[in-house]
């Protein structure tokens, strides 16, 4: 029996429908993120470059995401600064 | 010429390691001259499909390192002349193997195989892109599954534009490679479609193995399946598919029930 003939009969059964509509779905959006090189990453560097200029930071506690809705997406920048931060921004500046 | 087939997938358990070895005999059997190298480091598991174990002395990493000659890490397969085995080391220290060293390995290789197969790591990590990092052709292997699928289009991602022939701007050539292909799920609409996956992935069918003991009782004994039991469905599957590979074309066969494998036998018979 031909490939075709087969996956033909199967084609209406099951639940493989909805893994593959799931899949097209999840893959078109996955293929755009990685076709942006890396936006996030560059955005964490820029952001990490300009906020060290005044502050002292653990480059580790800068955390950049990005939440893509149907309509709009958010862009979230959570930057932990440690404690007594002015003092060192003073020697900084 | 040499050619360098990498055997990826992203995700784990998918039957790259089992593909290696079966491919890599089946070459070996049409009278190339075939090495599987073992990039899986710290959870080497090739020599153990090929029934090398008790054989092993040195391995990828200690040729990478100078340590050993490779030469010394090789090893021949006791049943095909034509077939050998280069080991990775159990070591934890993944860091171990460095971009240079692969090249210059691989280099070497190139003098003194037809195919050099390289079984891939799971994950997207370092060891995976060692693995694929000098290939000129790859084997993507996927299972009919969403998770499978998904990691299959992040690798060929991967394969487009971290490996040296990507980085070239030349071309790689891809093959899908579906494994543990489930006859009666698939009657039953249970697995993802063969055609829906070529789809998704826009990558060409290389071969569909089915889910079978023989690749356990291969594995059990210490023997590609390939070799183990050469009229399995599996086995036929897996030539076919290295008879691809050579470039033959060769009708594509989809396993069928069993309690309908006369057709197979059938089909099977018209497509060799
Ligand atoms: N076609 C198959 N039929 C049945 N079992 C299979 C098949 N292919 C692989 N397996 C089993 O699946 C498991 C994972 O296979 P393996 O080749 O080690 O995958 P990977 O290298 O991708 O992690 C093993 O236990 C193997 O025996
Ligand atoms: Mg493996």
């Amino acid at each position: 029996m031909s490939m075709k003939l087969l996956n033909l009969l199967r084609r209406r059964t099951g639940s493989a429908p909805v893994a593959r509509e799931r899949l097209q779905i999840l893959l078109a959006h996955e293929r755009g993120l990685r076709s942006q090189p890396d936006l996030l990453g560059i955005l964490r560097e820029e952001i990490l470059a300009v906020v060290s200029r005044h502050v002292v930071l653990d480059p580790e506690k800068v955390i950049v995401r990005m939440d893509r809705g149907d309509a709009v997406s958010t862009l979230e920048v959570d930057i932990e600064i440690p404690n007594g931060f002015e003092k060192r921004l003073k020697v900084a500046s | 010429m040499a050619k360098v087939l990498v055997v990826t997938s992203g995700k784990g358990g998918v039957g790259k390691t089992t593909s290696t070895a079966a491919l890599g005999a089946a070459l070996a059997q049409r009278g190339e001259k075939v090495v599987v190298v073992d990039f899986d480091v710290g959870l080497r598991n090739l020599d153990l499909i090929m029934g090398a174990e008790r054989r092993v002395v040195f391995d990828l990493i200690n040729v990478a390192q100078g340590v050993a000659k490779l030469s010394q890490a090789l090893i021949r397969d006791k049943r095909l002349e034509s077939l050998w085995l280069l080991p990775a080391s159990q070591t934890r220290d993944k860091d171990a193997l460095t971009d240079e060293g692969v090249r210059d390995i691989i280099a070497d290789l190139r003098t003194k195989f037809d195919w050099i197969i390289c079984d891939s790591p799971a994950g997207i990590e370092r060891g995976a892109t060692l693995a694929m990092r000098y290939a000129d052709e790859a084997v993507v292997v996927t299972n009919p599954e969403v998770s499978s699928v998904r990691d299959a289009d992040r690798i060929i991602g991967m394969l487009d534009s971290k490996t040296v022939k990507a980085e070239k701007g030349e071309q790689l050539k891809k093959h899908v490679l579906i494994t543990r292909y489930d006859t009666s799920r698939a009657a039953r609409g249970e697995m993802l479609n063969i055609d829906d996956i070529l789809e998704i992935l826009a990558v060409p069918l290389l071969g569909i193995i089915p889910e079978s003991q023989d690749v356990l009782k291969a594995s059990n004994v210490g023997s590609p399946v390939t070799l183990n039991n050469a009229s399995s469905m599996p086995a036929r599957a897996y030539i076919d598919a290295a008879r691809r590979l050579s470039g033959e074309t060769v009708d594509m066969v989809v396993p069928t029930e069993q309690r309908r494998g006369f057709m197979n036998r059938l089909l099977g018979r018209r497509a060799a």
